[in-house]
């Protein structure tokens, strides 16, 4: 193949920077009557003035030494916590604000879709927003015509097209506003948590066409926070944590990489108790730290504490969560056991035996409350994440649904089935069954 | 294929291209504002004549009655209504231009276009009002039996000094709002005494030979003369200097318009 004839990347960014100055409008409004006032009133207390406002300015990096390259057809997720960079960069990609430094090449027709429904004007009617948020995203007149009755059939909205929006329900308005914007088949597709809007059933059929656009060949980049989402639409994931690059690559990677960095617990003090927290570990049967735990092993919590004050009989609580919320607590406040006291460095742990959970993910939260009971000293802080992985068969589970009860239950202690005709069944996530 | 290249400290060179590829979106965000305009009103696009009507009758009692200001010969009312017919379209093109970006503040910081085209939208939208009022100047120029002069041959460019105007002081507006939202204040203030300062009620000839230049650096006065010179002739004389003045005036404003727009656009989403 000759070189002109290989693809170029859809899109190649790099170095690229964003710059914001914040602290200023704060202190000083930066109002007309404000300069003006001033500067008749002392002109020399005015200058000064603005000097001092220019020192108390504070340098905001949001975005700092990116550079990715993404090739035509891929679908490349975006994830990270809130204010990591994401919404950043995908400003800077469609061009709604400049770069402070690098540079970025995007080759074909650009689309983004930053927000559900802008442009949109709530006195217009259904048909007369389509038209005009199609040219606002930068489709023709003839290419909106065309695509007119796709639009509305994909929204579902038909009976209500001459309604002005401000009297559609919020789903209606949503669905209308995707409708458009999934219908301009852009080459570059840039998508910015739209799907954390509307039900489940929308939500689906957003995924549904994005996941058509990807398969045309267009190049998607989608941000979101739905992790499932991400998994199912790209194959590909960017991590961003302050401003930067963390991460790249294969999505399951990644996204792994991004729970772990949502619960890794760095060190830190906690209010002016002089309580700091060193370190969190989760560890396995054999004392090694892990993240993966098999249903049966035991999980051993360990804290590491360097109390600078000497602490008096402290309460500490843990907490295991799964995705629907919490799975089994360790309480001093339920069972009465409590330190005498923290002084200096010093360790505690928790050992939960055989824990009878279903493969899924989990968090630690640890929670401490001073001697009285009531006041907080730690507040339920994620410390920790692990995975619980196993082919349930090996532990006797012959059930034809295991996927989808997994995602629902996390926990399941042992139990004994009487059928009918007398005969019984034991179920347990104990430990594996020996296999005859 | 079309493709973008951004690079930290240089201008667009793609900008005026991309104005061309929007070029639907003028016509787009015009419609859009004048359909709203007069959704859920009782008498609608009416409003457009009853206006103007309304105006002219105010100011020609006050002017023409009252103040028994010299009309030259010609209907009072077609005096005023050829002076407010540049203006009206002046003012309602600054003020909506200027207001264009803050209004439409969630466009501008989530959708990437040209946004000049927001701004110079509005002056389009002035535009289809002032033809609405000239219409009712025809109109009432048939009612007075009234011929216009062959000057009325040189009507096109006086339209396109007031064009050029409200589209650069449209512009200077609108990014200067995005910063300072004191101009929302500043803006209904030059109108308001805009009305009495320029010679909309009056013809510019009451005032004193000796100050007439100084009189000139409102750039309406030379454009309010012309549309005079051209529609009614006789004695609405044009004042050459003045009108020389006008036209430098509104070639500094619009130029200069368009170049602090270009470079404070590229912040307009951070600052609004």
């Amino acid at each position: 193949m000759l070189i002109k004839d290989m693809p170029q990347p859809a899109i190649v960014v790099e170095d690229l920077g964003k710059r914001y100055v914040i602290g200023r409008q704060k202190q000083a409004p930066d109002g007309m009557r404000h300069i003006i006032e001033g500067a008749l009133r002392s002109p020399v207390a005015w200058l000064k003035s603005r000097r001092d406002a220019r020192r108390r300015e504070v340098d905001f990096w949001a975005l700092r030494n990116v550079s990715l390259t993404v090739q035509q057809g891929e679908v490349v997720g975006i994830i990270g916590r809130n204010g990591a960079g994401k919404s950043t960069l995908l400003k800077l990609l469609s061009r709604i604000t400049v770069p402070t430094e690098g540079r970025f090449r995007i080759e074909g027709r650009t689309s983004s879709l930053l927000e559900v429904g802008t442009g949109f004007h709530q006195e217009l009617t259904g048909r007369e927003n389509i038209f005009l948020n199609g040219a606002i995203l930068g489709m023709t007149r003839s290419e909106i015509t065309k695509k007119f009755d796709q639009i509305v059939e994909f929204s579902e909205i038909e009976e209500f097209l001459d309604t002005p929006v401000k009297r559609y329900s919020s789903g209606m308005y949503i669905r209308l506003a995707f409708a458009v914007a999934a219908h301009l088949e852009p080459e570059v597709l840039i998508v910015d948590e739209v799907l954390a809007v509307g039900d489940a059933a929308f939500q689906k059929k957003c995924l549904g066409k994005m996941e058509n656009l990807a398969r045309g060949g267009r190049t998607v980049l989608f941000v979101s926070h739905n992790m499932e989402a991400v998994r199912m639409l790209c194959q590909r994931a960017i991590l961003f944590d302050g401003g930067r690059i963390r991460a790249d690559g294969d999505v399951e990677n990644v996204v792994e990489d991004y729970f772990s960095r949502l619960s890794t617990f760095s060190a830190r003090q906690f209010g002016n108790s002089g309580l700091v927290i060193e370190k969190v570990a989760l560890k396995n049967d054999a004392g090694q730290e892990t993240r993966q735990f098999c249903p049966g092993e035991d999980l051993i919590v360990e804290i590491q504490f360097d109390a600078q004050k000497i602490l008096e009989k402290p309460y500490f609580i843990l907490v295991v969560q799964g995705k629907r919320g919490n799975c089994f607590t360790a309480n001093m406040q339920l069972d009465g056991h409590r330190p005498e006291f923290l002084n200096g460095k010093g360790r505690i742990s928790c050992r939960f035996k055989s824990i009878p959970l279903l493969p899924q993910r989990f968090t630690v939260q640890l929670a401490m409350k001073a001697s009285n009971g009531k006041d907080v000293l730690v507040d339920y802080e994620n410390v920790g994440s692990f995975t619980v992985t196993a082919d349930l068969a090996d532990y006797g589970f012959r059930g034809e649904f295991q996927t989808r009860i997994s995602e629902a239950t996390s926990v399941v202690v042992p139990y004994e089935w009487q059928l009918p005709d007398g005969s019984s069944a034991i179920v347990s996530l104990g430990a594996p069954v020996p296999t005859v | 294929m079309s493709e973008i290249y951004i690079e930290a400290g240089h201008t667009e060179g793609q900008y005026w291209r991309d104005l061309w590829n929007y070029r639907e979106l003028f016509y787009f965000l015009s419609w859009r504002d004048l359909l709203v305009r007069y959704k859920q009103t009782v008498v609608g696009v009416s409003w457009s004549f009853i206006r103007p009507l309304l105006t002219m009758l105010v100011l020609t009692v006050v002017f023409g009655k009252l103040g028994k200001m010299p009309s030259g010969g010609t209907p009072y009312p077609l005096l005023v209504l050829c002076g407010m017919l540049p203006w009206n379209f002046f003012s309602l093109a600054i003020s909506d231009s200027g207001n264009s970006l803050v209004m439409n503040s969630s466009l501008v910081s989530k959708i990437y276009f040209p946004r000049l085209i927001m701004a110079v939208s509005s002056v389009i939208v002035s535009f289809v009002d002032f033809a609405i009022s000239a219409l009712f100047m025809v109109g009432l120029m048939i009612w007075y039996r009234f011929a216009p002069p062959m000057s009325v041959l040189t009507l096109p460019f006086f339209i396109l000094l007031a064009i050029a105007a409200s589209v650069g002081i449209g512009l200077w507006i609108a990014a200067l709002m995005v910063k300072y939202r004191d101009f929302r204040f500043i803006v209904p203030f030059i109108v308001q005494f805009g009305l009495y300062l320029s010679p909309v009620g009056f013809q510019s000839g009451v005032v004193p030979e000796r100050f007439r230049l100084l009189y000139s650096l409102n750039p309406m006065v030379g454009i309010i003369d012309g549309f005079r010179w051209s529609l009614l002739g006789g004695q609405n004389r044009i004042y050459l200097p003045s009108l020389g003045i006008s036209v430098l005036e509104i070639a500094v404003i619009l130029i200069s318009g368009v170049l602090y727009f270009r470079r404070t656009e590229r912040t307009f989403a951070d600052v609004i």
